[in-house]
């Protein structure tokens, strides 16, 4: 009865999309979630309704990927059975659980593609929770999918590739740009140098947002600390410390982020056994070289098993796929297996470079007042954070979030977590890697009362 | 506490012609575009989405893309929305903790 189960993607990116294409290319029917409107993901979203704008405009340099990609799984629409604005809240054994059009929908499985991808990694400071602080990705996601800009005089501030894209983007849109501060050295960049090697493409397009910028009369600097948001009912300003100077920036926005964090709940739900990952501070789920984890018939793609980048993300999709198809004992191609497992070593090299040439601030925590919110949901503070570890001699992330009420919020920890975890390892002199891992729980988003009251 | 109610946020830099969508926030009203969400429409018109649960501080979303789940407004029916990721509908009435709602 479980072999006509059909096997089961998570997510509608470029992993999710090039997984699907690679199973009904070998006869299978999959069925495809996804909590967006339409399938593209996070890079290749698009807007609501047509709004004039070109592939180009909306994507770039990119703009023949997103084509292509959207194209191909519109044509595999015939051979998928595909449900959108559908959230999958729980996995529990081999059964998912999914909200969408406000019924509850439960799912069994006996092979899964999990491609959740990524989102936004986040360092609260002073000011963070004011209205016209939004993360990069939001920055940009305003302008992609609704045309909008985050306001009409926006700083760009922290690290990571999206930085100066995004700042680029809004130039491009007749956006004002106040400034581009990046929490990283200048010298740091230098290591993209070494990037050409994997992918000389990608990093003289990465270099020329900066050059274009630069030419539009965008202020760059480098090395910046932000002290605060200036602003009590909305963005007014931003201080921030340059050398020893502090330093104030008039503006109305602020985008800011450190590169992005994977979405790992539902994995973690499926019962994966995660490994600490120095490169991105965090666990991440153990997979082989194809996707597979220690949860039998569950598999990982794309940005969620790791950040890796869009490209990585097609090439990590139709090798998790293959790993299916091959574990259900069809035999595949060992030749195109080989090939892309090579091709996503060399992505992950590539991903090793600009970790370093775009880095996380790791000394955020010395600089951080006690005043400031960690946790935006609860509002709970630094100092409170701090209060509760010393209190209770606390070494393990599940209990602080228990004590503290820091990353017990609808958001479950997304935002505040790299926090936490910063503050917790800082306070007790700990490694990041021996203070646990804040565990997921279902729901893994907030649904409408109409379910959580039993309704469907 | 209603001057920022003229203050809008977002920039529109297309769909400006887009056909309108009239909704009220707290019986006042404003018009959206066509293909808004939520989230834009109201940060379109003016400044903040809602005051925060323990400290009434205002607050408005921060993600965009339905993780940080900063965006819920209120809908004069009861009915609770993620701003980022619900479209705009015509006749929307939200209300908020500043006329002594909720
Ligand atoms: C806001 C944002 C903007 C970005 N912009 C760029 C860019 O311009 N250029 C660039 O190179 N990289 C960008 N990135 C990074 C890039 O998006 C990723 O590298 C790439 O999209 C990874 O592809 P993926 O298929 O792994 O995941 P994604 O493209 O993130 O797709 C994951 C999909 O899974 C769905 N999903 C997740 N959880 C659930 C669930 N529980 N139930 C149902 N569906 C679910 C999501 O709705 C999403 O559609 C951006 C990232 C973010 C977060
Ligand atoms: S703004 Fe983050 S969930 Fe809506």
């Amino acid at each position: 009865m479980n072999d006509t189960l059909p096997p089961v993607i998570v997510g509608a990116g470029p992993a999710g999309i090039c997984a699907a294409k690679t199973l009904v290319a070998a006869g299978l029917r999959p069925i495809v979630i996804d909590e967006g409107f339409r399938a593209g993901g996070q890079i290749y979203r698009r807007p609501f309704v047509d709004d004039g704008r070109s592939a180009t405009d909306l994507y770039g340099s990119e703009a023949a990927k997103a084509t292509r990609l959207h194209r191909e799984f519109d044509g595999l629409l015939p051979s998928i059975d595909y449900m959108p604005q559908a959230l999958v809240w729980n996995i529990a054994g081999n059964e998912l659980h999914l909200m969408a059009d406000g019924k509850h929908h439960q799912i069994g499985f006996q092979n899964l593609i999990l491609s959740t991808g990524a989102t936004d990694r986040i360092l609260p400071f002073p000011g963070w929770t004011l209205p016209g602080v939004y993360t990069l990705g939001a920055a940009q996601t305003a302008l992609k999918v609704q045309g909008c800009t985050i306001g009409r005089n926006v700083v760009f501030l922290g690290s990571g590739p999206l930085l100066y894209l995004v700042a680029w983007q809004y130039v491009k849109a007749g956006g004002n740009v106040a400034a581009v501060l990046d929490t990283a050295p200048f010298s740091a960049k230098l290591n993209l140098l070494s990037a050409f090697r994997f992918d000389p493409r990608l990093v003289l397009i990465g270099m020329s947002y900066a050059a274009r910028l630069v030419s539009r009369g965008v202020k760059i600097r480098y090395n910046v600390r932000p002290t605060r948001v200036d602003g009590s009912q909305y963005v007014e300003g931003l201080s921030f410390k340059s050398g020893t100077k502090v330093h104030s920036i008039a503006c109305d926005a602020i985008a800011y982020g450190f590169a992005l964090r994977p979405e790992t709940q539902l994995a973690d739900l499926s019962g994966c056994t995660f490994r600490f990952d120095d490169r991105d501070r965090t666990w991440l789920p153990v997979t082989d070289e194809a996707g597979r984890t220690s949860s039998q018939g569950v598999y990982l793609a794309g940005d969620g098993s790791g950040i890796a980048g869009a490209d990585a993300a097609e090439i990590s999709g139709e090798l998790a796929a293959l790993a299916l198809i091959q574990d259900s004992g069809t035999t595949v191609d060992p030749g195109r297996m080989s090939a892309l497992v090579k091709a996503r070593r060399r992505k992950a090299g590539l991903r090793d470079i600009l970790e370093k040439a775009f880095p996380f601030p790791d000394n955020w925590f010395d600089q951080i007042p006690g005043y400031t919110k960690l946790c935006r949901c609860e509002e709970v503070t630094v100092s409170t954070v701090i209060d509760t570890i010393n209190g209770g001699e606390l070494r393990e992330l599940n209990r602080l979030k228990a004590l503290s009420r820091s990353g017990m919020g609808r958001c479950q920890g997304r935002m505040c977590s790299a926090a936490m975890a910063e503050v917790l390892s800082a306070t007790q002199h700990l490694k990041l890697a021996d203070i646990g891992r804040l565990r997921a729980q279902a729901p893994v988003k907030p649904l409408p009362l109409l379910l959580q009251e039993g309704g469907s | 506490m209603s001057a920022h109610h003229s203050r809008s946020q977002f920039q529109r830099h297309f769909r400006r012609d887009e056909a309108h969508v009239p909704f009220s926030i707290d019986g006042i009203a404003y018009s959206g575009r066509r293909g808004d969400t939520v989230l834009v429409a109201i940060m379109s018109a003016t400044d903040r989405l809602r005051l925060s649960e323990f400290t009434a501080e205002p607050r408005a979303g921060f993600c965009l893309i339905g993780a940080c789940q900063d965006c819920f407004v209120t809908l004069a029916c009861g009915r609770r929305v993620r701003a980022c990721t619900t479209p705009l509908e015509a006749q929307m009435a939200f209300v908020t903790r500043e006329r002594g709602n909720e």
